[in-house]
């Protein structure tokens, strides 16, 4: 796992909310910081890729460890 | 790159169509989208200050029953007195333990992003409700103030 500056443990929690959590907490933080986000909602794997392309966000990497999904958005 | 734009008109006043309204508007306004949501006749209950939403299996078959209900309970059965009640239960605590937000969450989360929450004042009048039982910070308008917003959308839904 590479390095971040936040974490967001969004596990449990469902649609929409895995990434309305991640934008506000991107809301706090400065450009070019990465964003480590872990869910357990399966949809969230293209809600992030959804959201990366929207909203201009990079995802650097998005990945299932043990039944959870690991994200690291980097903050444009 | 220009905002895009979203506008809704959210015309249903159960716990179960409660969702999609707020759903769509919370997601759509963290993704950069101007959001407007338009309320009129039972989507009013939506912006009660007090939500009392309930869902109802009758005239709905493709609810699914918890315990096989839908077996061996006669449509009829539905219609008992207690039976909206035990169901609505039922389906918050089952929202709950799949980690689904209420929809008191999602309202106040769209009125966070700056989503507009608009009442259709025709229905405020026609229905004799009292501005006090809504919550604040929403507005009071007709179908010409939403076709303004409307009319400039990239996605128009009527739920």
């Amino acid at each position: 796992m590479s390095e971040f500056d936040q974490e967001l443990d969004a596990s449990g929690l469902n649609c929409p909310l895995p990434i309305l959590r991640a934008k506000k907490t991107l809301g706090g933080m400065d450009a070019g910081q990465v964003l480590h986000v872990i869910a357990t909602d399966p949809g969230s794997v293209k809600d992030f890729d959804a959201f990366s392309k929207q909203t201009g966000n990079e995802l650097m990497e998005s990945k299932e460890d043990g039944g959870k999904f690991h994200f690291m958005i980097k903050k444009a | 790159m220009d905002e895009k734009k979203l506008a809704i008109i959210a015309t249903k006043g159960s716990l179960d169509w409660a969702y999609p309204p707020f759903i769509l508007a919370s997601t759509a306004a963290a993704l950069g989208y101007e959001t407007q949501i338009f309320f009129t006749f039972y989507g009013l209950q939506l912006l009660k200050k007090k939500l009392a939403l309930e869902v109802t299996p009758l005239g709905n078959p493709g609810m699914p029953m918890p315990m096989g209900m839908d077996k061996w309970f006669p449509v009829l059965g539905l219609a008992l007195p207690g039976m909206q009640g035990m169901m609505t239960a039922m389906m918050k605590q089952k929202m709950k333990s799949k980690g689904v937000a209420s929809v008191d969450e999602l309202r106040e989360l769209c009125q966070e992003a700056d989503v507009k929450l608009i009442a259709c004042q025709m229905t405020v009048d026609l229905f004799d409700m009292d501005q006090a039982e809504f919550i604040d910070g929403i507005e009071y308008a007709g179908a010409a103030a939403f076709f303004e917003f409307a009319g400039e959308s990239d996605i128009c839904l009527y739920i």
